[in-house]
């Protein structure tokens, strides 16, 4: 039996706004419990929903980026039901009338190929408060302070076929939303949770098979896992004869199972009807214009610029622009007059080994822009040989900043005064001082290489005589020699083009 | 010193702008009265004289700095309803018997700041559902012209407390006619403004889309000075109108020449008592010698109103009880196995019947499948019957019609059918559902009961400011307002 | 419209309240009048009407992202059933 797998995601997105959706307490992660907590967030009695701009700002740009249709009249709604995390006893949702319907993001999965992704809505609604189960003997305690932070709930149609597109989409959504700068994306404060709904249908069916809700996957190893093990699970489930029951799952890192937390079957009846205390929420001409002028470029263009404009291949255009931080990285370089396809060559060749090897993010990388830039520039104006530029890159990767003692801008000493002197400044290592510090600059004086190449040959009179019975191979190998000889600092053309014409 | 106990709100504040007497004697004569007579009709659920003098002393401080402010000194009781920092505020309810506010209603703040003096906190019908105040856990409070009768709910207390003498104003809730309907009963004017004009922050939610805040006094003239207190755009409730302060005893002189007023058909049918037609007739023939006409108007959907608000005040209102679950306030019941258990024992106990069932209605009509028939068909009525009000103000300024069906009722007469008490706010009801501002004031007796009549004034949308002087030119002309009881 | 014993119980556990079995009878009875009362609406044709429950066709007002709050636990809490270390506490909840 061929086996059809249907996944759709439902990812709760916490927005970046400072203070709540409905009230003005700080939305700062990590305080002491219910210190962030107002009236309205504790449902206190007589306590109203006031509407935060920046959720509704955030959540139209989210729209205008998968280019989904924005609702410019949309309902906030009830969604009753009893949680202790819960205080009102319902959750400020949109139901019927969201304020963003449809619109979709290509992913990209590993064998180049792409994939649209169609998603069915995206509403904002308000987070619930925590609860500790293990820290009170006989209780659970209750904690407000992430009550009320905005969220933004993004659904995509069932069209995703494996567990590796969904991945792709997930961090396809996950850059997209940091990219925006509506979501820090922080899977580990919660801030990117994933909803995995995964039924199985036989290949070919037209019925979708009943599905099962993996909640709250925090991180894409285990979203990966999860799947692959609920997918197998239902399969054998079928296979056995048994059905599968419409069920919320847990997924356990620890024996990479999931398991049902509580069966739909008596599917909660939320009783949504439109919250009476918010009239509906009009994004008029004059704020949508604004938003949309304020759209940052988003990776397709950016792709597409970066071809034009760079004539960067595809595939290296969109590895370059699918990120916001990669793509600063390689503008900055770009923008420091270093040639792009070179920029583009170092940055996805030697750069992201190095980062990839020490599992370091591009932020994270000790390489600044224009450090990469100038080092570029070097190689382009025959300073460094592509050798030595590895070299040079090392050394950057691992010397620690230091101040650069001859070029840093430091206010003259006011002795006595009460002056504000600037603190000793770290300042990027000069490429130009560790290339001459370090003896790295290429030999391109036709003069000092035939000298070396002169003592190789005199040396070499086997491979010689190989080349000139026929043997390519024994070219290399003289030119190999001379590089060693010149300590890897001859530039490899001219050595190339000498030899060859001396051994004409 | 002797200070007249009827004086109006206007002539209380004429007093201590002439510094004839001071917020703190005030003070102290209202909270004697109610040491005395409010035994009888329980309409106060807290007293607490030490902060109440202290307030008064801090009224009077300020006038003496040379500060000044529309009603400085001026006492004023609140509903039960309103939340008042650091007093204990039970909705007339076990499920908050002890819980004290942690902030302010604005509605209450913005009445401070006119400079009025908190007396209390007032008895009501619990949660405020009901028409008769016999469903608050703190006991019915009595109707101070006839013991044994209702004062009308649900804002019972705040109007048997005015009608008393206790104080010389008062705040309510109407829902349904929650000030209107005790305002007739006890022989006051009493007003709920248009939807949006007061702040509901702070103010203990029953049905959000319905519930307004408003004044209990003696006149009209009062109601003006009070609702000009009490109103305003507040950032804190997205329901707020967000317009400019109106000073609404602007027009209280005008004279009615001209005034058209329209009587819907649907308000003076079979139903009214005989008594209370009559007395309505009466006054609308005062108010034609005023200079005004009357026009007969129809509001065929009007009819709707009822059904429509039992379906949609049960509806909010079993949302906005959700919060009541004994986990972060409020009663907790004692002994449970988990803490389903504990929600279901505890709202079980908090709430009273009369609460519970409308929780239960709510539920209903709001759960799956129930939802187009009821919640969404009963909003479409409330558009039908705003639109019906729409074209009758075409040909008229203000709509009238009797408060209410039957007058102030013996204790018990209706507390064992539902639907019966449920019928008092046939007429009110309306303005409520359309957001239309409404009120009450005394326009004479039902000869055949005794019991007073009033008449009900139903304004287009923000037009308090011309009801309060229809009302006024009435009361200037008659001495029903006047009336006090013998206590 | 009628109501039966079991929607009496669905409802009451929807609401989270304690309705005990001879308890349901009594809903039942007063429940019946007032659905009485409220099937009155059906008659009315309404197709084509739009809902309405703000008579002033309201919009919702935004408020500038800030924060505008301070801690006050000590005060909100001063009526909790039960507190400790800060969180508000209840029967333990077993996920």
């Amino acid at each position: 039996m061929n086996w059809e797998v249907v996944i759709g995601l439902e990812t709760h997105v916490q927005l970046t706004t400072a203070s709540k959706i409905f009230s003005g307490s700080s939305t700062a992660f990590g305080a002491a419990p219910n210190t962030q907590a107002s009236v309205v967030d504790l449902a206190m009695p007589g306590a109203l929903p006031v509407m935060n701009k920046g959720a509704a700002e955030r959540a139209v740009k989210f729209g205008l980026a998968i280019g989904a249709n924005i609702n410019r009249r949309s309902i906030f709604a009830r969604k009753n039901y009893f949680y202790p995390d819960l205080p009102k006893g319902y959750q400020i949702s949109q139901f019927e009338t969201p304020i963003v319907q449809g619109g979709g993001l290509t992913i990209t999965l590993d064998d180049g190929s792409t994939k649209f992704i169609e998603l069915t809505r995206a509403h904002l609604e308000e987070d619930a408060g925590k609860s500790v189960h293990e820290q009170f003997d006989h209780e659970s305690g209750v904690d407000l302070n992430r009550a009320g932070t905005p969220l933004l709930e993004i659904v995509t149609e069932p069209v995703m076929r494996s567990g590796k597109e969904a991945i792709a989409y997930a961090k396809a959504l996950h850059n997209l939303v940091r990219y925006l700068d509506i979501c820090d994306g922080n899977m580990q404060e919660g801030s990117f949770r994933c909803d995995v709904n995964v039924s199985v249908r036989p290949m070919g069916q037209k019925e979708f098979g009943t599905r099962r809700e993996i909640k709250n996957l925090n991180s894409f190893k285990f979203m990966q896992q999860a799947i692959d093990y609920e997918v197998r699970w239902q399969i054998e489930q079928i296979e056995d004869g048994k059905k599968i029951v419409q069920a919320t799952v847990l997924f356990n890192p620890d024996t990479g199972e999931t398991r049902a937390m509580r069966t739909k079957e008596d599917a909660m009846d939320y009783r949504y009807f439109p919250d009476p205390d918010l009239p509906p929420l009009v994004i008029d001409d004059a704020m949508f214009d604004r938003i949309k002028a304020s759209m940052p470029e988003l990776p397709e263009s950016k792709c597409a610029r970066y071809m034009n404009e760079f004539k960067l291949s595809e595939y290296d255009a969109r590895l370059l622009s699918q990120d916001r931080a990669t793509s600063e990285f390689f503008e900055t370089a770009v923008n420091a007059k270093a040639d792009p396809k070179l920029v583009a060559n170092w940055m996805l060749g030697e750069l992201s080994a190095s980062l990839n090897r020490e599992e370091k993010t591009i932020e994270q990388s000790p390489i600044r822009p224009s450090q990469l830039a100038k080092l570029v520039i070097r190689v382009a104006d025959g300073t460094l040989n592509n050798k030595k530029a590895k070299e040079l890159l090392d050394h950057l990767w691992t010397a620690p900043p230091i101040a650069a003692t001859f070029n840093m801008t430091l206010p003259a000493p006011t002795f006595g005064l009460a002056a504000t002197v600037a603190p000793r400044q770290t300042e990027e290592t000069d490429i130009d001082d560790v290339i001459e510090a370090k003896g790295l600059k290429q030999i391109s004086d036709v003069g000092a290489i035939e000298k070396i190449v002169d003592e190789v040959l005199a040396k070499s009179s086997a491979q010689i005589a190989d080349y000139k019975s026929g043997k390519e191979k024994a070219l290399m190998s003289i030119v190999g020699m001379v590089m060693k000889a010149s300590a890897g600092k001859a530039n490899p053309a001219q050595v190339n083009e000498l030899v060859k014409k001396k051994l004409s | 010193m002797s200070w007249n106990t009827f004086a109006t709100v206007a002539e209380t504040k004429k007093a201590l702008d002439a510094k004839q007497v001071s917020a703190v004697e005030l003070a102290k004569h209202y909270l004697s009265r109610v040491s005395s007579i409010n035994p009888a009709l329980n309409a106060f659920i807290t007293i607490d004289p030490e902060k109440t003098l202290s307030e008064a002393l801090a009224q009077d401080n300020r006038r003496a700095k040379g500060e000044a402010a529309p009603l400085l000194g001026v006492p004023i009781a609140h509903k039960d309803i309103y939340l008042i920092d650091g007093w204990r505020t039970t909705c007339g309810s076990k499920m908050l018997e002890n819980f004290v506010a942690p902030y302010s209603s604005t509605v209450v703040k913005n009445m401070a700041d006119a400079g009025m003096v908190t007396l209390g906190k007032l008895n009501m019908d619990e949660f405020a559902m009901g028409s008769s105040n016999e469903t608050s856990y703190f006991g019915t409070v009595k109707n101070p012209w006839d013991l044994s009768r209702v004062p009308g709910g649900s804002s019972g207390g705040s109007a048997a407390s005015v009608a008393a003498g206790l104080t010389p104003a008062s705040t309510g809730t109407d829902t349904g006619g929650s000030i209107r309907q005790p305002a007739m009963f006890c022989n006051l004017t009493g007003l709920k403004p248009t939807y949006g004009v007061c702040s509901r922050y702070g103010i203990i939610a029953f049905a959000s889309s319905l519930d307004q805040a408003g004044p209990f006094a003696q006149t009209a003239e009062d109601c003006a000075l009070l609702l000009s207190a009490m109103a305003g755009f507040d950032p804190h409730d997205a329901t707020s109108l967000d317009r400019p302060k109106e000073d609404y005893s602007r027009d209280l002189s005008k004279p009615l020449k001209g005034l058209r007023i329209g009587l819907p058909k649907e308000f003076f049918g079979d139903g009214v008592a005989p008594g209370i037609a009559k007395a309505v007739d009466e006054a609308l023939d005062v108010y034609r010698k005023l200079g005004a006409t009357t026009v007969e108007v129809s509001l065929p959907n009007v009819k709707y109103s009822v059904p429509a608000y039992y379906v949609v005040a049960p509806a909010e209102a079993s949302s906005n009880l959700s919060r009541f679950d004994g986990a972060r306030f409020g009663h907790r019941a004692k002994d449970y196995t988990d803490i389903v258990d504990m929600y279901k024992r505890s709202r079980a106990e908090g709430f009273g019947a009369e609460v519970k069932r409308r929780i239960l209605i709510g539920t209903y009509v709001l759960s799956h499948g129930y939802y187009d028939a009821y919640y969404l068909q009963a909003g479409k009525l409330r558009r039908l019957i705003a639109e019906d009000f729409k074209k009758a103000y075409e040909v008229c300024d203000v709509v009238m019609g009797p408060t209410a069906p039957e007058g102030a009722f013996q204790f018990g007469a209706k507390s064992d059918d539902p639907v019966k008490m449920y019928l008092n706010d046939i007429f009110t009801i309306c303005a409520n559902l359309t957001g239309q501002p409404a009120m009450s004031h005394p326009c004479g007796v039902d000869k055949d009961t005794g019991q007073f009549v009033g008449m009900h004034i139903i304004g287009n949308y923000l037009d308090e400011a011309r009801m309060l002087n229809v009302a006024h030119q009435y009361q200037l002309a008659t001495e029903w307002h006047k009336k006090h009881p013998a206590l | 419209m009628s109501l039966s014993a079991q929607d009496i119980e669905r409802i009451a556990h929807l609401a989270r309240i304690r309705v005990s079995p001879d308890e349901v009878a009594q809903v039942q009875a007063k429940l019946e009048g007032i659905f009485k009362l409220i099937d009155d609406m059906q008659s009315v044709n309404t197709q084509g009407v739009e809902p309405m429950s703000h008579g002033l066709d309201m919009v919702l007002r935004l408020r500038d992202d800030a924060v505008t709050e301070v801690n006050q636990r000590e005060k909100f809490q001063s009526n909790a059933p039960a507190a400790a270390d800060g969180y508000f506490l209840v029967p333990k909840v077993i996920e």
